[in-house]
């Protein structure tokens, strides 16, 4: 049932393996699995959620992703009505993203063995000549540009956990950015790194960066785009809001000189709209800080294990 | 030691229960606590509970007491000098 | 509400103007403990604690009420979440910590039925929808807590739910601060009384600690600008010779309180002794269900007998929950306890106060 939904050249031959064009250079390889619960969820499901996060991984090396492979495990009993929906969402997120899903497999497991659905994608990309970011390229003087609102995708997700019922219209985020960056990286070529702030937020992408790079970070409170919406969730649920989840942002640090360049080309581009320059790369030796709104500094901490809602 | 978060009664429902929000987000809240809270009121919600009215004009009065300290706080100084 | 007032930046440095002008005055050494952990988190995450003048330190205590939960009684609901024909639920707090032999999260992993709640009211959603299962609220907390726990068992009597229970290892306030101010090992010359506990309980059941010992406290609020107006105005009291238990938060707490509130309390608990981490037994500051009520109480309707509690070595967490040492005086502190492997409850608690200057601040790292 996978071929009418994906409808691809190469997987319409049916052979084991899919012979692709490729363009000369080098090559950008990711792939990432996804488990979520619940599946559905505002704005979006499990099957988006997995060909947007392993298109954005591929992205961040700042290659275009070309092709797509896909591995199903289904526990048994698992409704046809329901993996119709995921695949047609992700045909339709890799249609967008400009990829192809070129090869596929899946496996049913016994009832209790797995827990629904599990999606496994890789995806290749061609990474033009000249073309080296590293998170570990960060220098003093550096800007961090961040390519929209933190932590709707977690508070989507919480918001629908059974117990912790609330209402908003928050949607996940869930998209894909390889357009995004590519305009970034034309606007900004000497970009260092782009990084998507997915699991453990913002907080982890930074930290990581930072002791990668050996320099310190600062981010500007204040100048940190949240939805009002998410601000309240987290506020409720005792969330730290640069530790919640993103599946459709993007953090680039950037050479100041080219900062606002950056930052129009993310501005101008799809998902990017309420991009802004939110920190300063510093001297120092891998820490995080936030500066308060209040104007204290404080130190901006990666997610130790899950997030979980507390009342103190 | 808790978390309580101000947010406005927008509708009061049966059995107790009153819609709450708090800047976009709305959840179910029990007013058994505060039987008095009306549509409109803000009250401090913590773990789907509502524990008090709050009073918006009390925290102006706050504000604008604490904005007066370092005046009051000035002239006691200069009253320490002058004793010195 | 706007609350922005509360955190702006100006007002903020009039008051710390004004501390430091009283703690010149004051001229001497003034020990302030912060009761309350989340003043704890709102003092480590605001730094205030580098703005105070090098007079005032401030301290923080056993308001954090996981991390004041004795191992036994984790180990309790370890092992009623290993009984087959129940479902644990509890806040997100309690999931982490470690009771002599596991966490409820570890239980969890290993297949038992534990899960995270916002509120009681969704255990008690949950009851009725698992009628063939017991649950049991697993219920920690203070005065701000308690009440929440006795309306919902109230609501569970009026539904005649039978399968909710609740095992409580509540604690209360009060008598905790006089415990600490009879400590000879613990100097403490003003006490930022908790917001929260005080919106149910009011000023007056902390009159006797300013009365008798006088230590002057203030109820104090959570955002930056009120924990600096608590401590200005504990200062000022200092500074002039009074010992007096003041509002500081009037926007939050009255002096009385929410009788509501604290009537549905004593409606189903009674006041029972209460044996906090690190500082041991305190009697009459814990709160047990009156016996009418045992169809509600876990322990008695589900019996169980967790094996002998073990303490942990090294640990200073009862010295950090009496304001004795600051978290990072403890040997432990950044080197073998981080909240990735966390050794004490203070670091597993996002209100810990090891948690809290661990996340927030530089103090004790390399």
């Amino acid at each position: 049932m996978y071929r009418p939904d994906f409808d691809d050249d190469a997987l319409k031959r049916l052979d084991d393996a899919a012979s692709l064009e490729f363009p000369a250079g080098r090559v950008a390889f990711s792939t990432d699995t996804y488990v979520v619960n619940p599946i559905f969820f505002p704005g979006g499901d499990i099957g988006r959620l997995a060909v947007c996060g392993t298109v954005n991984d591929v992205a961040t090396s700042g290659a275009t992703p070309l092709y797509l492979s896909v591995g199903f495990v289904l526990e048994e009993g698992f409704p046809i009505a329901d993996l119709r929906r995921v695949l047609i969402s992700m045909k339709d997120a890799a249609r967008e993203a400009g990829v192809h899903i070129v090869t596929g497999d899946t496996k049913v497991v016994e009832k209790g063995h797995g827990d629904g659905i599990f999606i496994n994608t890789a995806g290749i990309g061609s990474l033009p000549d000249g073309v080296d970011l590293s998170g570990s390229y960060c220098k003093p003087g550096d800007k961090v540009v961040l390519s929209g609102t933190l932590g709707d995708h977690g508070i989507a997700i919480i918001s629908t956990r059974e117990g912790l019922s609330f209402e908003t219209t928050i949607e996940t985020d869930a998209a894909p950015l390889n357009r995004l960056i590519a305009n970034v990286l034309a606007a900004a070529p000497n970009t260092r790194c782009f990084r998507d702030p997915t699991r453990g937020g913002l907080a982890s992408t930074l930290n990581e960066m930072a002791t990668a790079s050996a320099v310190n970070i600062t981010v500007d409170e204040t100048a940190v785009p949240v939805n009002p919406q998410v601000r309240g969730a987290s506020e409720m649920l005792g969330y730290d809001v640069f530790q919640v989840a993103n599946e459709g942002k993007m953090v680039a640090i950037v050479p100041a000189e080219q900062a606002e360049a950056a930052l129009a080309a993310m501005k101008a581009s799809p998902y990017g709209e309420q991009a802004a320059i939110i920190g300063n790369v510093e001297e120092g030796k891998g820490k995080v800080y936030v500066k308060t709104s209040f104007g204290a500094t404080r130190v901006m901490d990666m997610l130790v294990g899950e997030q979980l809602p507390r009342i103190c | 030691m808790c978390l309580a978060i101000p947010a406005r009664v927008t509708t009061i429902d049966e059995g107790h229960m009153a819609t709450v929000d708090i800047m976009g987000v709305t959840r179910k809240v029990s007013l058994d606590l505060v039987p008095e809270a009306v549509i409109g009121d803000y009250v401090l919600v913590h773990a789907g509970f509502a524990l008090q009215v709050i009073e918006e004009d009390v925290a102006n009065e706050t504000l604008q007491m604490l904005k007066e300290i370092p005046f009051f706080e000035e002239e006691a100084g200069l009253n320490v000098l002058e004793e010195a | 509400m706007d609350l922005t007032g509360f955190r702006d930046p100006e007002i903020a440095r009039g008051l710390i103007d004004a501390i430091a002008a009283t703690a010149d005055r004051i001229g001497r050494e003034v020990k302030i403990m912060e009761v309350c952990g989340t003043h704890t988190v709102a003092i480590a995450k605001n730094g205030l604690r580098a703005v105070m003048p090098e007079n005032v330190t401030l301290l923080s205590g056993p308001g954090c009420p996981v991390c004041v939960t004795a191992n036994e009684d984790i180990d309790i609901a370890i092992e009623l979440a290993r009984r087959d024909d129940t479902i644990v639920t509890t806040f997100g707090d309690m999931m982490k910590v470690p009771g002599s032999y596991s966490s409820l999260s570890r239980e969890k992993a290993d297949g038992r039925d534990v899960r995270i709640v916002y509120s009681p009211l969704d255990a008690l959603a949950l009851a009725e929808k698992e009628p063939d299962k017991q649950v049991v609220f697993v219920a920690v907390g203070f005065e701000t807590t308690i009440p929440l726990i006795a309306a919902t068992i109230h609501r569970a009597q009026e539904q005649g739910l039978t399968n909710f229970s609740v095992f409580s290892a509540h604690k209360t306030v009060p008598l905790a601060l006089a415990a600490l101010a009879n400590d000879p090992e613990v100097q403490i010359h003003a006490f930022i009384l908790p917001g929260h506990v005080s919106t149910i309980i009011g000023s007056e059941p902390y009159r006797f600690i300013a009365e008798e010992y006088h230590i002057p406290g203030v109820i104090t609020g959570f955002e930056p600008v009120d924990v600096l107006q608590g401590i200005y105005m504990l200062l000022k009291q200092i500074d002039e010779g009074r010992a007096e238990i003041e509002i500081g938060y009037h926007r939050g707490v009255s002096a009385t309180g929410n009788p509501t509130a604290w009537a549905l309390v004593e409606k189903y608990f009674k006041p029972v002794d209460a044996d906090w981490r690190g500082i041991g037994v305190i009697p009459g500051t814990g709160l047990g269900l009156r016996p009418e009520y045992d169809a509600y109480n876990a322990v008695v309707k589900l019996p169980v007998s967790p094996p002998p509690p073990k303490q942990i070595k090294g640990c200073q967490c009862g010295d950090v929950l009496r304001g004795v040492i600051l978290p990072y005086e403890c040997k432990l502190f950044a080197k073998g306890c981080t909240p990735e492997h966390p050794i004490g409850p203070c670091m597993v608690s996002s209100e810990g106060s090891c948690a809290a200057y661990y996340r927030f601040t530089d103090y004790g790292k390399a």
